[in-house]
């Protein structure tokens, strides 16, 4: 007779069990609201990514088209896969003084992986994350960047 | 021993009449690149062989040519779903050597992401066993909270999954602002939810069916074989490294070591629905008591280990994960080694799952909640 009570029970339990989880998925069938799907390419515009979002490095440029990087290369030194990398050139000061200056900024997007190291290491905050994250391109040239823009001078007053 | 390694191109059949089939290496049900050869007999397994090296990097190899500081970042790729606690293991191991003091607030503000990553891991490992089992709709509901921890990793540490976010000394940025209003939300957000998940599976009567007396490993085999993490506390063995070796602010907290004594499929799937509790519990406890201070320990530009050998370890949420370090009192170690909780996790697998049925397997590679990268490195 136990064994009958027990059978019982347990198909009972069973039944109760399975009316459960679908009373919740019935909960989530009726209720939209509860969704949080968002609909990728159509809403890009209204997309928000925080500040601190690791995308890719760029270097800013002030209204002057001057940077702030002195061209130590301790970035490049912090960069775990050799991702950067610092041309250096001598620019000739007013006063007739060989000034270090970098030529080129070169950035290889396909060997970093955004661990954000070379920002922690530079002294004057001259290279920063920015918050794209759309990186494919039709070629791989594409993706080895040049940072500083053509033209650009150091900021008066950094060293 | 020379062991042959070849794939199976077919089934093959062996003279005493049982099937030799491969699992694997692109199958969902591992997760990964697994490769399982197994042996049937009808539809019992009497072996089940795992060959590795599919996604092997030699991680190992490769943290021998970087520096201390740059080294972290790599172990965020061997466990990715707790990213976290493998970088602290490393900091931990890094601050032992070179004697760093942390600050308090870095000290609670790693347990807290130490906490989060092991919810996050958590709810995605549910999902994805309720998935493998047959429920489909779990894994879209696990993702929603996994979704809102994700948002909060993604404004303090930058980015989602691999954050990099402990350095030797502390951490890399301070909190964001909203952090703690954020968490906040989780917690009551989260509260109300995980009861949903008790609902939907594990009171469910075909989950049941699926997982009780599946892959059942008694005490004294999980120990053998090395077991650590929820199988091995769901066998009854007490190796919770937060409770035995506390580190960081562990030692203050008050918080449950969960240990259920079935062993089997279903034992393993309690111990960490009731983790993600605790989890909650211990996050609450600290996210009103963050102290202010210092977020980072004043370190040289160049760190050097001294001469000797290190070993540190932290609770995954897989289990414990140890890092080794010999340094000659260079800038890069000499040699490093990582002790991942899935490799000996997976060498049980073949003991769980002789004389079950091979639908029997896809359950218990659920709850063992292998993450492949972490087995090969």
């Amino acid at each position: 007779m136990s064994f009958l009570g027990k059978y019982i029970s347990n198909v009972f339990g069973a039944i109760r069990s399975l009316w459960k989880g679908m009373k919740l998925t019935g909960y989530y069938f009726t209720h939209h609201k509860e969704i949080i799907t968002q609909q990728y390419p159509d809403n890009k515009d209204t997309l928000l990514l925080p500040e601190r979002f690791r995308g890719e490095v760029v270097m800013p440029h002030d209204e002057n088209n001057e940077h702030a990087c002195t061209g130590c290369t301790a970035c490049e030194l912090a960069c775990p896969n050799g991702t950067i990398k610092i041309i250096t050139k001598f620019d000739i000061a007013p006063d007739g003084r060989k000034k270090k200056a970098i030529d080129t900024f070169v950035y290889h997007l396909e060997l970093c992986t955004m661990c954000n190291l070379c920002i922690e290491a530079c002294p004057t905050d001259a290279i920063k994350m920015a918050q794209t994250f759309e990186h494919s391109v039709f070629d791989r040239n594409e993706l080895t960047k040049k940072l500083n823009k053509p033209g650009s001078r150091i900021r008066e007053g950094i060293e | 021993m020379y062991r042959k390694t070849e794939i199976i191109k077919e089934p093959t059949v062996n003279d005493s009449g049982d099937m030799i089939i491969n699992i694997g290496p692109q199958h969902p049900a591992t997760h990964g690149v697994l490769h399982l050869v197994i042996t049937l007999n009808g539809e019992t397994i009497k072996k089940v062989e795992p060959h590795l090296g599919y996604i092997h990097r030699s991680i190992e190899k490769m943290c021998e040519s970087l520096s201390y500081r740059q080294f972290i970042y790599v172990t965020s790729r061997m466990d990715y779903l707790s990213s976290h606690i493998n970088n602290h293991g490393c900091a931990l191991c890094v601050e032992k050597g070179m004697q760093i003091e942390v600050p308090a607030r870095a000290q609670v503000i790693r347990v807290l992401m130490d906490e989060l990553t092991r919810i996050a891991s958590h709810t995605l490992w549910w999902g994805a066993m309720a998935m493998d089992v047959g429920a489909l709709t779990p894994f879209f509901l696990a993702f929603r909270e996994r979704e809102m921890i994700n948002d909060i990793m993604e404004e303090t540490c930058g980015a989602r999954l691999t954050m990099n976010y402990m350095v030797p000394g502390g951490i890399m940025v301070d909190l964001h602002p909203t952090f703690q209003r954020k968490v906040k939300e989780f917690i009551v957000h989260f509260k109300s939810k995980i009861d949903e998940y008790d609902d939907l599976v594990t009171d469910n009567i075909i989950f049941k069916n699926r997982t009780v007396n599946v892959g059942v490993i008694s005490k004294e085999d999980a120990i053998s074989y090395g077991l650590t993490g929820p199988p091995a506390r769901a066998s009854g063995v007490s190796c919770d490294i937060r409770k035995i070796y506390p580190y960081e602010v562990y030692r203050t907290l008050q918080f449950e070591e969960i240990i259920e004594t079935a062993g089997d499929s279903f034992a393993r799937y309690l111990v960490r629905m009731k983790e993600m509790r605790q989890s909650l519990s211990i996050i609450e406890q600290l996210i009103d008591n963050i102290p202010e201070g210092d977020f980072q320990a004043k370190t040289k530009a160049v760190l050097k280990l001294p001469k000797g050998e290190f070993y540190s370890r932290v609770e995954t949420a897989r289990g414990e994960f140890g890092v080794y370090i010999v340094s000659e009192g260079g800038t890069t170690p000499y040699r490093i080694k990582f002790r991942s909780p899935g490799f000996s996790t997976l060498s049980a697998l073949d003991h769980m799952a002789r004389g079950s049925k091979i639908g029997d397997l896809v359950a218990i590679m659920g709850t063992l909640d292998f993450v492949i990268p972490d087995i090969d490195r």
